[in-house]
């Protein structure tokens, strides 16, 4: 029933056609002409940033929404396609940023210290998810969005408390290996105008490894492991009678996506050269995860990529438009509190509950409809 | 089937057995914690702190293991009914500002008494709406409850921001209810005191409201069964609809408690003790109301002893006390059966 050649055959056919996209994306292509386009505007301006606009502020909005991208699409791995929710996710995004951010201030800024840095936080939040997926994914889904909220605040206090290893509040700065640094210069003459230096060397690293990582979270959710999983999603009574061990596909779910969680936060605190519970381990930030999901689509990946990039754009630029808003409105009561430029979070909040009822399938859902 | 039914009619109904372990572990953590502590009197002072710590815990997580009990929803908007009972403290203390100052114990607790009944009338409201608005929509679906009630959450501490505005604002306690009573050497700080009194008063007030009426019959039956309590006539959603505005009510009124425990007001502080509160849902065993009870003393409890003993430890020792009980027993102490 699983296999039946009338379901087999097309896939096969489609695959062998699309040849190289499809390679690359697993054979699960954006299925909407505008989502194409936006996905290839998106791609390609993150690509260019350097390029195309000066001064740090853009470079710096592109580096975070490339780490989102990573970060979001990792959740989406639990979220959308296993149907469990975790609130732990920011714990591992905080375990790669520590691991780079204490393995390069007590190792020194190597790109050896930068490796161990990072093997050290993968192999503690494998060990991590797997204890903590072991523990709770057994009983009641809904025990595990519990514990993982407790085990994440947990983490977060035990990182603010522990100072001598992680900094406390004030976390930690470190300088990055020689190649990375602003004063590196790879060539002599500026390259289209934009000095060829260890910022950019930065930026073109945290591109490439995030552009790495997402593919190949594509690729797994389009694996047969990937199928399970859905199976699990629709219907976990009748994927356990068809002989998948359900804790055990879940619990590989969890530790999958806390492992490029971890990669997310060691890119993160790379660009920033610093890592702290503000910028990786704080609860707004697993709500903006949320957000960023919901809102581009879950289950599809793709709406990781939508996600991230609408929402750090607005988070970097709506806030300017609603400052305009809100003096245009003054004098009227409470209207004008409501679109301060600090109230981004409430319309963000509201498109949310939106999403999760009018459209489940988020941004992308939506766009794959209208092209049908 | 029938035999089984004409013996059930002859003897006397099965009384439900009570479970005696779990409600030991506290007596026994107490003794356990006693010579570690060391002095008798300090070990009395942690104790009661202690106590007042777990039953505003209790206050703000019976409401949630009720409705989840009943109605099978997860509210993790839960923490912003706790928030939101905690300003609407500021309703009262704005135009009452002089009772909070006068030296006098009956206007003082008169003030809090009202505060805490504006508050639970404020978030019962609120909660209606937010029933109707949020949760009604997702029943019977947990992956979209804890998305949507996480969104509910984050729209409403951003209204509470822009009504009230996004800095914390500091309330004072009720000047008789400051201080400490000192007995020897022992030290109560009276507003815990007050804290275990309301604490116990609606902790006793549920048991008889659950055990003792017919509205609580109907609420246990409708947790075994909704479908036979329907199915005899009762409308089981206008319970449910009062069983969550009862909720929201019960988080208003821990808010007001834990508001003026903290001292001072943050849109955020629902959701910071929202940790605490499913640790100890969990703990009890969720949609259970008597381990909620247990469990939020036992969480108290031991925070309070390893703060003492071994600070360092304090930060993690609630996650330890669940991992525990979760080993022993996977569904909390008091499992609800259905579920």
């Amino acid at each position: 029933m699983s296999t039946s050649p009338a379901l087999a055959l097309p896939f096969d056919e489609t695959r062998r056609r699309g040849g190289f996209w499809n390679a690359i994306l697993s054979s699960d292509r954006p299925r909407s002409k505008v989502l194409s386009a936006i996905l290839l505007a998106i791609l390609l301006l993150l690509a260019a940033t350097p390029f195309l606009f000066s001064g740090s502020q853009p470079l710096s909005t592109a580096a975070k929404i490339c780490v989102f991208v990573v970060l979001v699409a990792s959740y989406d791995l639990l979220l959308g396609y296993s149907g469990i929710v975790s609130f732990a996710h920011t714990m591992f995004f905080g375990i790669g940023g520590y691991g780079i951010a204490i393995a390069l201030e007590r190792l020194g800024p190597t790109w050896g210290s930068a490796a161990v840095g990072l093997a050290a936080a993968l192999g503690l939040s494998a060990v991590l998810a797997v204890a903590i997926g072991l523990l709770s994914l057994r009983v009641r889904a809904i025990f595990f969005s519990m514990i993982t909220l407790a085990v994440a605040s947990a983490a977060a206090v035990l990182a603010s408390q522990l100072s001598d290893v992680t900094g406390g509040e004030d976390g930690l700065s470190f300088q990055l290996p020689p190649a990375l640094r602003p004063a590196f210069r790879l060539l002599s003459e500026p390259l289209f105008g934009t000095p060829v230096n260890g910022r950019l060397i930065a930026y073109y690293l945290v591109f490439s490894v995030s552009l790495v990582v997402f593919l190949v979270l594509l690729r797994i959710v389009n694996s047969p492991f990937g199928r399970v999983l859905q199976a699990i999603r629709e219907n976990e009574f009748r994927a356990e009678a068809l002989g998948y061990r359900v804790v055990a596909y879940r619990t590989a779910a969890s530790v999958i996506s806390a492992l490029a969680a971890t990669v997310a936060g060691a890119l993160m605190a790379l660009w920033l050269r610093y890592n702290g519970p503000d910028t990786t381990l704080s609860f707004s930030i697993m709500i903006d995860i949320l957000l960023m999901v919901v809102i581009g689509g879950m289950g599809t990946m793709y709406g990781a990529v939508v996600g991230a990039a609408l929402f750090v754009l607005a988070q970097s630029y709506l806030q300017v438009l609603m400052a305009a808003g809100s003096a245009a409105l003054a004098g009227l009561p409470i209207l004008p509190n409501l679109i301060h430029p600090d109230r981004w979070l409430l319309w963000l909040g509201a498109l949310f509950v939106i999403s999760v009822y009018a459209f489940p399938g988020g941004i992308v859902g939506r766009l794959r409809q209208a092209g049908q | 089937m029938s035999d089984m039914t004409a013996d059930t009619a002859a003897v006397e109904l099965p009384r439900a057995r009570t479970d005696w372990l779990p409600l030991l572990l506290v007596p026994a953590l107490g003794l356990l914690a006693l010579p570690f502590v060391g002095s008798p009197s300090t070990w009395v002072t942690l104790t009661v702190a202690g106590l007042a710590m777990g039953m505003m815990i209790f206050l703000m997580a019976s409401g949630l293991t009720l409705v989840f009990g009943l109605m099978d929803i997860i509210n993790f908007g839960h923490g912003v009914f706790i928030s939101l009972g905690a300003y609407a403290t500021l309703l009262v203390l704005g135009p009452l500002a002089g009772w909070a100052t006068a030296d006098s114990l009956g206007l003082n607790l008169a003030l809090l008494l009202l505060c805490i009944l504006v508050a639970m009338a404020v978030t019962g409201v609120v909660g209606a709406v937010f029933e109707r608005v949020i949760v009604r929509p997702v029943y019977g679906s947990h992956l979209k409850q804890i998305l949507v009630t996480m969104g509910g959450l984050i729209v409403a501490e951003q209204l509470i921001h822009a009504i009230w505005g996004a800095s914390p604002i500091p309330i004072p306690l009720p000047q008789s209810l400051r201080g400490a009573f000192v007995v020897g050497d022992i030290v109560m700080e009276r507003y815990r005191v007050v804290a275990v009194a309301i604490g116990l008063l609606v902790f006793v007030g549920m048991q008889l409201l659950l055990n003792r009426t017919r509205l609580g019959l109907l609420i246990r039956a409708g947790v075994e069964n909704p479908e036979m309590v329907e199915a005899l006539g009762y409308r089981i959603r206008r319970l449910f609809v009062s069983v969550f505005i009862a909720g929201s009510a019960l988080a208003g009124l821990g808010g007001v408690m834990w508001a003026f425990y903290r001292q001072t007001l943050t849109a955020g502080m629902g959701m910071e003790v929202m940790v605490l509160v499913f640790i100890v849902i969990i703990i009890g065993g969720l949609g259970s109301v008597g381990g909620c009870f247990v469990g939020s003393i036992l969480v108290a409890l031991v925070a309070n002893y390893v703060g003492f003993i071994e600070p360092k430890l304090a930060l993690i020792s609630n996650i330890l006390v669940m991992a525990l009980v979760l080993i022993w027993r996977p569904q909390g102490l008091f499992p609800v059966a259905r579920r």
